[in-house]
């Protein structure tokens, strides 16, 4: 089965090290968790390829791609915030996910996709005249449409409601399928809802994943002070 | 993909400005500086600085007036005030000789007096003209720093009950004695290549600069060797004033954003007053020439020599070719910057340590062995004109780009959305308003120039400005004023056009 290598793998920035040698299996659900400012957002970062590498190697089904360009690797990133552009269409900001250049898109397929995420008919607005927890279906419904075999998710849904964002997991669940899922979170209680595995990132290293109940039933010591355990 | 295309225009705008700076100094180094020559380098500096003292004296009252006042038409005056920038110079000439010339309104009101005359000629009208055209820029760059002063410091003003004296004290001083020195620079780097002013109301021995003395070299001495040698000069000059410049923080002049309601306190009594009248003979001096040049030219417009319209269409001709081209470099370069290639920004304002006729100079000596330089002189004017206005395109673009790609960068690159696309659906969309803007003031700046054209046209394919000075040497006053309003309604024309297009873009 495919997975995500991440070997020797190790970022430099001024005194700041995060270090990794750790795999993840097509179709998983894998938090990222720890302390602010201990690299969740560089380790994601690094994947998706906005970061360089310093030492080591990145795998996916064993092939190398931490040389390729950000959208050549197999993957698709949310970040916090600035998903969509606001210029454009929700309908063409879905498009953007089949080309880039919005020449061959099947917009058919761009809103069955919409109506997917329950943002059907909504294709022809701007993002500024959507809600913050439609904007992130949208976000969500182009990397569904990219139908990459990784989704990043970094902190995509932390400005909404605690309602919203339990919502939006349940939506990744329902509709990533076999994609590997990496979701950057602070908040523990979406590690519980939403991933069968966490990778604690602390002291410069992020640590090889475990199944989220046990880490939460025994913490580590860096995660029991993160938890203020 | 803008990277590349950055750095591939940044080298080719390295060697299109230092090319000739070095053919200049190769050509120079057989001459000796005559003390004709250091005349003229002795009044460019000085006229430079009684220029930019001046400017910035006139300007601290007027924005400090329109800081603390509300009145109707004021928005209308603070968007005048950066006209002057897009207004042809040889316009403002021909408007201050209506008014202070010897057959002027205020001479001729004198006269009526029986008090002595005023000349215009001479170290006193470059000084003016100079004031004219620079005042209005230096005031919006100072009322940025008044603009700029945060709220919360003139409420704390205020509960410390501080009066106007004080407010001056511990706010405007400290905010001027930032603002001042970049402003002044500013004013004095522009003045320092001034060319079309010293043209008319300069020349002789007691007023001629360097820029002037290049020209004179070329074009009637045609002594090549001591042309070079005085560009060296310049470009030594220049050179220097832009170093020392570059350590001061330069306020932005143009753009928006100066319209913010503050709170600064509107003092009541004599200074009610002073800046009311502040704001009246400032508004009298700058509008008092376009009106002459309206009035005389309206007339003229129905009268205009034929030479006119080829001259037109020459001047638009250049416009159109050197506005896309400064901007679209200026654009490639700001895009390279913002992701992280930080050596092109310095060379992006590297035209600025140059002046149209020393790159002219340089073009000069190069063509001349092998074609009639007249043959090539609109080719040679688009591309000084160009080169000349790509750092005021550079400026208006670089921030915004900045934020483009600080904002969408990472998006776009998850996406793989570069190269045409990438310029098509996310560059375009999202700069279309100071690409409009760039667009309109380098257009504007392109068709009103007269630089490089005079030093290398014949009588055939000269472009409006030229034609413009051509009659005033002829006397022909009205002509030349109606000629004058049409170059107006040109370049206006050109920069709301493009303006307009800017503004059409969908804001989200």
């Amino acid at each position: 089965m495919a997975e995500l290598r991440l070997e020797g793998f190790r970022i430099t920035q001024d005194d700041f090290t995060l270090r990794a040698d750790l795999a993840l299996p097509a179709g998983g659900r894998v938090a990222v968790i720890g302390p602010s400012g201990a690299g969740k957002s560089t380790l994601l970062n690094a994947i998706a390829g906005f970061v360089p590498l310093n030492a080591g190697a990145m795998t996916w089904a064993g092939q190398r791609i931490d040389a390729l360009p950000p959208g050549e690797r197999p993957l698709s990133i949310l970040f916090q915030d600035q998903n969509l552009f606001p210029h454009l269409t929700v309908a063409q900001n879905l498009g953007l996910g089949l080309d880039p250049g919005l020449r061959h898109v099947d917009w058919g397929g761009v809103n069955g996709v919409l109506d997917r995420v329950g943002l059907a008919g909504l294709g022809g607005r701007r993002p500024a005249q959507l809600s913050g927890g439609q904007q992130s279906r949208a976000a969500l419904a182009r990397a569904l449409l990219r139908a990459r075999p990784i989704l990043l998710l970094d902190e995509p849904f932390a400005a909404l409601g605690p309602a919203l964002k339990a919502e939006m997991l349940a939506l990744v669940e329902e509709t990533a399928g076999e994609a590997l899922v990496v979701l950057v979170t602070h908040d523990p209680a979406d590690a519980r809802q939403f991933a069968k595995q966490t990778v604690l990132v602390a002291d410069g290293v992020a640590a090889a994943p475990q199944p989220t109940a046990e880490i939460f039933a025994n913490p580590p010591p860096a995660l029991a002070a993160y938890l203020g355990q | 993909m803008a990277r590349r295309a950055g750095a591939l225009i940044a080298a080719g705008l390295a060697a299109l400005t230092l090319g000739p700076v070095a053919v200049v100094m190769m050509q120079a180094g057989e001459g000796m500086l005559s003390s004709a020559d250091l005349a003229a380098l002795r009044f460019t500096v000085v006229q430079a600085a009684l220029s930019s003292l001046a400017s910035v004296a006139c300007a601290v009252p007027l924005a400090r007036a329109l800081a603390r006042r509300r009145f109707p038409g004021r928005g209308l005056l603070v968007t005048a005030l950066g006209a002057p920038f897009l207004l042809p110079v040889i316009v403002a000439v021909l408007g201050l000789l209506a008014v202070f010339g010897r057959a002027g309104v205020v001479n001729t009101a004198l006269r009526g007096l029986g008090l002595p005359e005023v000349s215009i000629f001479g170290l006193g009208g470059v000084v003016l003209a100079h004031v004219f055209l620079n005042m209005p820029l230096a005031t919006r760059m100072i009322l940025q720093g008044w603009q700029a002063v945060p709220a919360e410091r003139l409420r704390l003003a205020q509960s410390l009950g501080f009066g106007p004296r004080h407010v001056w004290q511990h706010i405007e001083v400290p905010m001027l004695r930032d603002v001042l020195p970049g402003t002044a620079l500013a004013v004095f780097a522009i003045c320092l290549t001034s060319f079309a002013v010293v043209l008319i109301l300069g020349g002789g021995p007691a007023a001629t600069t360097v820029e002037l003395a290049i020209y004179q070299a070329v074009r009637f001495e045609f002594d090549l060797t001591r042309a070079a040698l005085l560009a060296l000069m310049q470009v030594g000059t220049c050179g220097l004033a832009v170093a020392v410049a570059s350590f001061f923080a330069l306020p932005a002049g143009f753009g928006a954003g100066l319209d913010r309601s503050a709170d600064l306190p509107a003092p009541d009594g004599w200074r009610r007053i002073s800046d009311a009248g502040v704001i009246a003979l400032a508004t009298l001096f700058l509008a008092g020439p376009l009106l002459a040049v309206a009035l005389r030219g309206a007339p003229g417009l129905l009268a205009l020599p034929v030479s006119v319209w080829p001259a037109l269409a020459a001047s638009l001709l250049v416009a159109v070719l050197a506005a896309p081209l400064a901007v679209g470099a200026a654009l490639a370069l700001a895009l390279a910057r913002a992701q992280g290639l930080g050596w092109v920004g310095p060379i992006a304002m590297l035209p600025m340590a140059g002046s149209q006729l020393v790159l002219g100079t340089g073009l000069f000596l190069l063509v001349f062995p092998f074609v009639s330089p007249a043959t090539v002189a609109l080719p040679v004017t688009v591309l000084v004109t160009a080169i000349m206005a790509l750092p005021f395109a550079y400026r208006i673009l670089a921030p915004q780009a900045q934020v483009l790609v600080t904002d969408y960068g990472r998006l776009a690159a998850s996406l793989g959305l570069s190269g045409w696309p990438a310029l098509r659906l996310l560059v375009l969309p999202r700069l279309r308003r100071p690409l409009g803007f760039a667009l309109g003031l380098t257009g504007a700046l392109a068709v009103g120039d007269l630089g490089v054209i005079a030093l290398f046209a014949a009588e055939q394919g000269a472009t409006l400005p030229l034609v413009i000075s051509r009659l005033m040497g002829a006397y022909r006053m009205t002509q030349a004023a109606g000629a004058a309003l049409l170059l107006v309604i040109a370049a206006f024309g050109l920069f709301w056009m493009c303006d307009r297009w800017g503004r059409g873009g969908t804001e989200a």
